[in-house]
């Protein structure tokens, strides 16, 4: 079950990302625990898959339109969906690897592996998670953190 | 005849990262005159034929990668040439993951995500230890 503080962590390495990529603060709504092993996809997903210290999966969701406007104030002229597939992937990996800085260096990450257009197929390790609502700009994504 | 100073000689670099949105953003952001891309790969293990094959004089390196890992793959590039400065650019934001990377060979550590400023800064005291 993850602390207080732990959240924190991933809180700070949403709006770390966000400032550091874009120059845009995000705001972060109050996290939320799901209790029913669904917390939701958007469009598209980066998953992180986590082990030793800690075992479970780290997601950021978020659908196209945040994506593409994501990668345009990153400079980036190419949108494509395989684009959009890389940066979903890399912001879920940076978050996940950002929060070594707090859980040390036995809090193991996968490579991502990315979920697109199918929301279905988005699924936790274990029944409770919580939620870390993103807004940024005028779209909604989420950070999802499901830690045994 | 180039008149430039030994020190002002073009450095090639190497871009070595999973992400494709990562390597053209480095490849972009990087202002440093003397740095020219040779290449770009995708994990450990198209780097060292990379690296193989245009001989980079600096690296930015990864350290999550399918196939081969950075820092094994830090080490085997040291192997091949003892010289190679490479900066690390990297999520993993704990301390020891960045002594470990410089125990076994990088020069320097850059945390992701980064602002252009400060990729170029932290290429700019990479390249003053050449």
């Amino acid at each position: 079950m993850l602390k207080e503080a732990e959240i924190r962590t991933f809180v700070r390495g949403v709006t770390h990302y966000f400032e550091t990529s874009t120059q845009q603060a995000a705001s972060v709504g109050s996290p939320y625990i799901v209790m029913d092993g669904k917390p939701g996809a958007y469009d598209y997903t980066g998953i992180i898959g986590i082990s030793g210290a800690r075992e479970g999966i780290v997601y950021f969701t978020a659908p196209r339109g945040m994506l593409t406007v994501l990668l345009m104030r990153m400079q980036e002229t190419d949108t494509s969906d395989a684009n959009i597939m890389d940066l979903v992937g890399e912001v879920a990996n940076t978050i996940s690897g950002n929060a070594r800085r707090d859980f040390g260096q036995h809090f193991a990450i996968s490579v991502p592996t990315v979920v697109a257009h199918d929301a279905e197929k988005v699924t936790t390790p274990h029944v409770r998670s919580f939620v870390i609502p993103i807004n940024w700009r005028t779209h909604s994504a989420k950070l999802v953190v499901c830690l045994e | 005849m180039s008149n430039r100073a030994p020190g002002e000689q073009p450095l090639k670099l190497m871009i070595v990262d999973d992400s494709n949105i990562i390597r053209r953003r480095i490849e972009r952001s990087q202002q440093i005159a003397r740095l020219q891309v040779v290449g770009a790969a995708s994990n450990g293990r198209e780097a060292v034929e990379l690296f193989r094959r245009t001989r980079p004089d600096v690296v930015t390196m990864d350290l999550t990668m399918p196939e081969m890992d950075g820092v094994e793959c830090v080490e085997q590039l040291v192997a091949l040439n003892a010289n190679v400065l490479i900066l690390v650019v990297s999520a993993l934001a704990d301390k020891a993951t960045a002594v470990e990377a410089i125990e076994r060979g990088a020069n320097g550590f850059l945390c992701k995500p980064f602002t252009d400023r400060q990729l170029n800064d932290a290429l700019a005291e990479l390249l003053s230890e050449a």
